[in-house]
């Protein structure tokens, strides 16, 4: 065990490129993309997958952060069992999905269902970017729309964590229309007096940024997250020009008043408590 | 003779151009060429059929781009009496890739709102390509609510690449600006009715296309991404545009089979472009109709109507447990 480790580190330290520095595989030690520092996997996971050392916020599966932010044994799944069918029959889509499935043991992109955060009740969604990169397909737009509906017939808040390249390229025009149908949701909801609270994670990105992840009552992110519209190397050609270091990050959004406020992993549960007690009916419960 | 010729219609162009030759020399000569004439104007009549009956999905981006193809501005001029454009989206700035005002329709007050390409270069640099900022989705925004105050429907044409990609846009929030739009147009209680005439570019083009009617023009385009964009994704070579175009399903008459659309438009045979005014009145039959169908409806009976026409979108299967 103490070899492997060494062999390991090794190995690691020898490889040159930049693109192989960031991909460290998944096993006992980890190594953070913003600081280069290596570290144990559960010191990470004890911290909320935020680097102990320099405060870079690791990617976060759905089921973690259900897991760090809700609370315990609260959680009733939704629509678990809906996959996507290949409506366009688009090349070798049906591979990449089951390949997705066997690697993130997940069956669409978006994890949706009920539960409580410091004892409110809430509806939530939870997009993981480790299945076709959270991208939004018909799959992912119908249970986010129906996570919006029950929390609207249940009269309940609506939580949602986005992680998404955006709408998915091989279901065509059906996946852009999932913008439509989880916005006209959203409206629905909006119009009974429904909360909707839009959390933004890394990356937010092309459709779903331009759909229910700028539509909150409050618009929150990570911080460090990527969001935006237009892809960054799209930009670059189109103005030509290189654009900031900060470009579409949390605080370069802040900055220019696209959020109400970039909230470091460790605080999200309190604020979001704050909020959703500010919102309850009071009193009564 | 036409200035831009697509490349899979050089047949017919051709033909068309040695007909009109021909007839040139009969004018000023002795020799009666009129049987050959007419010999070539069948086969041009035949292959035209030909040509135009089976335009395959990379035609129909083509004609979609047609330097020629009409504008939002021609439909308006031809389907609408009284037009009086608006400005601006009173937070920044007056988009001028989206033209957007009142009008009337056969005499009933209107809205119309849609995205405007330029004829020429100098126009479209002035109007972006057609290509959108926040503030263009904004002004719409302002006047669609305006719409709603005073009870008039709002028809909006699409006929973009996609919202802009640009620094800043994003500085101004072009996410935002388009999610908008997309959740309003959902809770308007007057009919709403969206037309595809050119290309619908993803994202900048939904920015003005959600609605009670969704129609496109028979050689117009809908996707999620530029089928140029797609192949240099999925394949890392944008000269897979083609096959991209194939495989995306972005004609109308794919979106109709897809049940995102409500009708295709017929196009003039050749395209829009060639004959503005008979094609204004083919759109000018199916806007009367839809508006009437929508006028019938209450306001709870539209708005429960519009949303299930977008929740009803999408294809997807339960697991076998």
């Amino acid at each position: 065990m103490l070899r492997d480790f060494f062999s390991k580190k090794k190995r690691y330290a020898s490889i040159p490129s930049q693109e192989a520095k960031q991909d460290v595989p998944e096993g006992l030690m980890q190594k953070c993309p913003n600081c280069q520092k290596i570290f144990y996997r559960k010191e990470l996971n004890r911290n909320m997958n935020v680097c102990p050392h320099c405060d870079h916020h690791h990617r976060m599966t759905a089921y973690e952060r259900l897991e760090h932010l809700f609370d315990e044994d609260s959680f009733v799944e939704w629509d678990k069992h809906m996959i996507s069918n290949n409506p366009l029959d688009f090349p070798d889509y049906e591979e990449k999905l089951e390949k997705d499935r066997l690697k993130s043991d997940l069956n669409e992109a978006v994890v949706t269902g009920k539960a409580k955060l410091q004892g409110f009740d809430t509806a939530v969604a939870i997009m993981d970017a480790r299945f076709r990169m959270g991208s939004m397909g018909s799959v992912v737009g119908e249970k986010i729309a129906n996570a919006i509906e029950n929390a609207r017939k249940e009269s309940i808040p609506f939580i949602i964590f986005t992680a998404s390249g955006g709408a998915r390229m091989q279901e065509g025009v059906l996946s852009l229309m999932q913008m439509g149908k989880t916005s006209v949701a959203l409206q629905r909801l909006h119009a009974e007096g429904g909360l909707f609270i839009s959390v933004m994670t890394h990356p937010t990105t092309g459709g779903v940024s331009a759909s229910f992840a700028s539509l909150g009552d409050y618009n929150f992110a990570e911080p460090g997250a990527l969001i935006g519209f237009a892809g960054r190397r799209i930009i670059e050609q189109t103005i030509r020009e290189k654009l900031p270091e900060d470009f579409q990050t949390s605080e370069f959004l802040l900055e220019h008043g696209q959020l109400d406020k970039v909230i470091h992993r460790h605080n999200l549960r309190s604020t979001l408590a704050t909020v959703l007690d500010i919102h309850s009916p009071g009193g009564e419960e | 003779m036409m200035k831009h010729v697509l490349e899979f219609e050089k047949p017919v162009m051709e033909l068309r151009d040695k007909i009109a030759e021909l007839k040139r020399l009969t004018e000023n000569s002795e020799m009666d060429l009129s049987d050959e004439i007419q010999k070539l104007e069948k086969r041009l009549e035949k292959l035209e059929t030909d040509v135009y009956d089976r335009m395959q999905p990379w035609d129909r981006v083509q004609m979609a781009r047609h330097p020629e193809r009409p504008t939002t501005l021609d439909y308006i001029e031809n389907l609408f009496t009284d037009f009086l454009e608006l400005h601006g989206d009173r937070l920044y700035g007056d988009d001028e890739a989206i033209v957007s005002g009142i009008a009337k329709f056969n005499g009933t007050p209107v809205t119309v709102i849609g995205h405007q390409r330029g004829k020429d270069t100098k126009e479209n640099i002035r109007r972006n390509f057609g290509m959108p900022h926040p503030e263009g989705y904004r002004k719409a925004l302002r006047l669609m609510k305006q719409a709603d105050k005073f009870k008039r429907p709002i028809i909006t044409f699409i006929d973009t690449k996609g919202a802009y990609p640009g620094k800043a846009a994003e500085e101004r929030g072009q996410s935002e600006a388009i999610a908008r739009n997309l959740l309003e147009m959902g809770g308007f209680t007057v009919p709403i009715i969206c037309i595809v005439i050119g290309e619908g570019g993803s994202g900048g083009a939904l920015g003005l296309g959600i609605g009670d009617r969704i129609f496109m023009l028979e050689n117009s385009t809908y996707s999620v991404i530029s089928p140029e964009g797609a192949a240099s994704i999925l394949w890392k070579d944008a000269a897979y545009a083609q096959k991209a175009a194939e495989s995306m399903k972005i004609t109308s008459y794919d979106l109709k089979d897809l049940d995102i659309v409500d009708e295709v438009i017929p196009e003039i045979r050749g395209g829009a472009h060639r004959d503005i005014q008979a094609q204004s009145e083919e759109i000018k039959q199916v806007i009367s109709q839809a508006l009437e169908e929508l006028e019938k409806l209450s306001e709870s009976q539209l708005l429960e109507e519009r949303f299930n026409k977008y929740k009803n979108i999408g294809e997807y299967t339960h697991l076998d447990l």
